[in-house]
This record gives C-alpha cells, structure tokens and sequence, in this order.
C-alpha cells in the first residue's frame, strides 16, 4: 500500500488522498489507525521496536 | 520558608536539605520549584542533577514496555486512548505469547534490563493471569531480563501469585493528585490504587508508581501529587507528560510547554531524592530531542526506550546513543529473586 493509492487518511479514518496536515503530524508518533484502502478501523499492536497494522480485507502493514 | 525567601536563598537551602541529607522537598517546597521563573530552571535542574548522581549515581535503567491486551478497558481514565467508553481509534487486541517473547528479546538488545507486561484492564482476571503466567515462563526460558507488570488493581491473591512467578516490580500509576483524581476517573478512585501499590510491597514486589503531568491540574496540585508519591515511597516513579489523544476527554488538552516539563522533572527530583525517575510517555513532543538531554542532565536517571503501548517513541538508538553522549552507562543486570 502506498500512499499515492491511498483513498483514507490512516490517522483519522476519513477520505482522504493520503495523510490530513495535522493528521500528518499525529502520524510521527502514532502507528496508522485506519486502513487507507477501506477506512476500516485495524487491529494495531505496538511494541518496543516494531508496530503492525491489520485491516480485516486488505491485510498487514507494519513498520 | 519566609515568603522573603529569594529564589538563590531557596535554592541553597534546597542543596542543603536534599542534596547534602538526601531529604526531599516537602510539597510548599516542590510548589516554589514548580513557580520559578525561566532564569532559575537551568539552576534547579543543576541541582536535581547533582542530587541524582549523590543518591542514584551515574547509571541509567532502560526499561521496554509491552502491551498484552490493548484497549476495550472498562475504565474511564480520561487521557487514555485504551478506555472503551471513548470514541478512541484504538481496537481491542491481545498479543499472542511468541510476540511477546519476540519483543522481549529485542528490548533486551538494546541495553535494556528491565520488560514491563501491561495490560488494559481494571484488574486482572483469570484468562489474564493465565496468560501472564506463561508470558513470565517463555520470556525466562529465553530472555535475561527482569519482567514486570503493569495489570491494574490486584487482589491479595493475584499480588501473591505475581510475587511467586518472580515479578520484581509492579506498577501501578496514582496518576495525579488526589484531590484531582475525581477530575480524571470516575470508574474507581485514588484509594483504590492506593490499596494495590500497599498490596504490591506487602508482597515483596518493588513498587513502580507514578503517573501524568499536564492533565488540567494546577501548580498546587502537581506539588501535592509529588509529595503524595514520595510518602508512597516507590522504588521507581515514571513520569509521563499529557500526550493528548484523539477521542478521549483530554484530547483537546494542551501539549505542556518544555520549561514546565523541565521543572516538574526537578521538581520531582528533589522531592525523591532516592527514585529511579523514569522518563515515560509525551516526552517526544513536550521537549523534544534537547529537552531529553535538559532532562537526563535534570534528575531524570530511567528511560523507556523505543515506543509505548499505543504511540510511537524516538528511535531506540537516539536514546542509546544519547547516554553515550551524556556518558551515562546503562544499568546492567542483576535478577532479583
Ligand atoms: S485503567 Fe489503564 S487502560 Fe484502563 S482506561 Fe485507565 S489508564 Fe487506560
Ligand atoms: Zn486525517
Ligand atoms: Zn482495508
């Protein structure tokens, strides 16, 4: 998924080709939230060193 | 104090009593901190400094933190994005035990001693439990690392249990004031969770217990708070500055300014002279990179390193990297059984 494809910010779960500005701010210290194909919320796990993303149809980001 | 007190006097006399006796400020001293002007923060940081390396030394506890289960918590602690009665972007999850050894070992090899298991729950209950049971069991089969749990208010049974799967700390957050914890909780109270911190040292488990700044409260109440913390007495007391979170009752909050946050780190040094004060969440947007470094030279003498339970942090190796710079060793491990 990149953002360009992006229909959903990750941040807000709104339509959005890609990020919000101040979403885009969030996003530094918080892992995606909403699936930027879908706008599903995902399942996230965060820890120490990793995070990973799930949407229920478009699968597992992680970073 | 005289209200002619000039902060220099202040200050020496501060230097005296804390430094010099390793006793700490009582709470109309840790509220004349909290109100110094902008030219005397580089002093009191100077002297929570020297104060930690007097009574703490020069090394640094570098901790990884965990979520379990995260979210769908029942309570209503109203900065939490993990509270299921908010609107919060935050989904109910658990993580399954290989993960969890997974991450245990990578925070062991960053430097870190200390792994601290948390769990969005008002208390424990026996799934829980059960999971933590062989969470402890798979990470001491694996990791050299001290573990602790951060699982809300125990029972005298469930504190017994931790105790005997060799938890060596237990953190349970006060979180504020309590004369502003109504402001913050409604779903159970300070006394509460002062029952459990009693609990957790009964059973011979360090007691790990701190909470958040910049939740509304006022100068007074952030004093009281630290003068609450230190005739609690914890072995550690992390310090977390509001991160306001979208969809919780804070979430409009504002982030607090650097030299507040900076304050309130000295100022909760020389009321605990003798803490493991650990550096926790909204650090990253509070005071950025040079007011991390302000902090470690400020009494700050713990560190989470990488992210938190929900939110992200600096890189593990800023943070490393850093205490070589400052010259800090990192604390290394001895297991206590
Ligand atoms: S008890 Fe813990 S997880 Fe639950 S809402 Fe309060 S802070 Fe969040
Ligand atoms: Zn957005
Ligand atoms: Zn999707």
């Amino acid at each position: 998924m990149s953002d360009l494809m992006q229909t959903f910010c990750t941040q807000c779960g709104e339509e959005s080709a890609g990020l919000h500005a101040d979403c885009a701010m969030q996003a530094v210290l918080s892992p995606p939230r909403y699936c930027g194909d879908c706008g599903r919320r995902m399942k996230v796990q965060v820890t120490p060193l990793h995070w990973v993303a799930v949407c229920s149809v478009h699968g597992e980001i992680t970073g | 104090m005289t209200t002619t007190e000039s902060p220099a006097d202040f200050l020496a006399r501060a230097r005296a009593q804390v430094l010099d006796q390793g006793v700490g400020l009582n709470q109309d001293d840790v509220l004349r901190v909290l109100q110094l002007d902008d030219e005397w923060v580089p002093e009191v940081l100077a002297l929570a400094h020297d104060v930690r390396m007097q009574w703490c030394g020069p090394t640094v506890e570098v901790e990884g933190i965990v979520s379990l289960k995260t979210g769908g918590c029942p309570e209503d602690c109203h900065f939490c994005s993990q509270s299921g009665q908010f609107q919060s972007p935050v989904r109910a999850v658990w993580l399954d035990i290989p993960s969890l050894v997974e991450a245990a070992k990578e925070t062991a090899l960053t430097g870190a001693t200390e792994f601290c298991i948390v769990a969005a729950v008002r208390g424990p209950d026996e799934r829980l439990m059960e999971q933590i049971g062989k969470a402890v069991e798979a990470i001491n089969a694996e990791v050299e690392i001290n573990i602790a749990c951060s699982l809300g208010m125990l029972t005298p049974e469930q504190a017994r249990q931790l105790s005997d799967w060799g938890i060596h700390r237990y953190n349970h957050n006060l979180e504020t004031a309590r004369s502003y914890f109504t402001n913050v909780v409604t779903t159970h109270t300070w006394d509460e969770r002062w029952e459990t911190l009693r609990l957790v040292h009964a059973e011979g488990m360090e007691v790990c217990c701190g909470g958040i700044v910049g939740l509304g409260e006022s100068l007074e109440q952030r004093a009281e708070f630290a003068a609450q913390l230190a005739e609690l007495n914890p072995a550690e007391v992390p310090l977390n500055f509001l991160n306001p979170r979208p969809g919780t009752p804070f979430g409009d909050l504002p982030v607090m300014e650097g030299k507040d946050a900076l304050r309130t780190i000295a100022a909760f040094r020389l009321a605990l002279p003798k803490t493991i004060l650990r550096f926790a969440g909204g650090r990253e947007l509070t005071l950025g990179d040079l007011g991390a470094q302000q902090g470690m030279l400020g009494g700050i003498n713990a560190v989470i390193v990488g992210n938190y339970l929900t939110t992200l942090g600096r890189p593990a190796a800023a943070d490393i990297g850093m205490l070589l710079e400052l010259n800090m060793p990192i604390k290394s491990l001895t297991k206590t059984l």
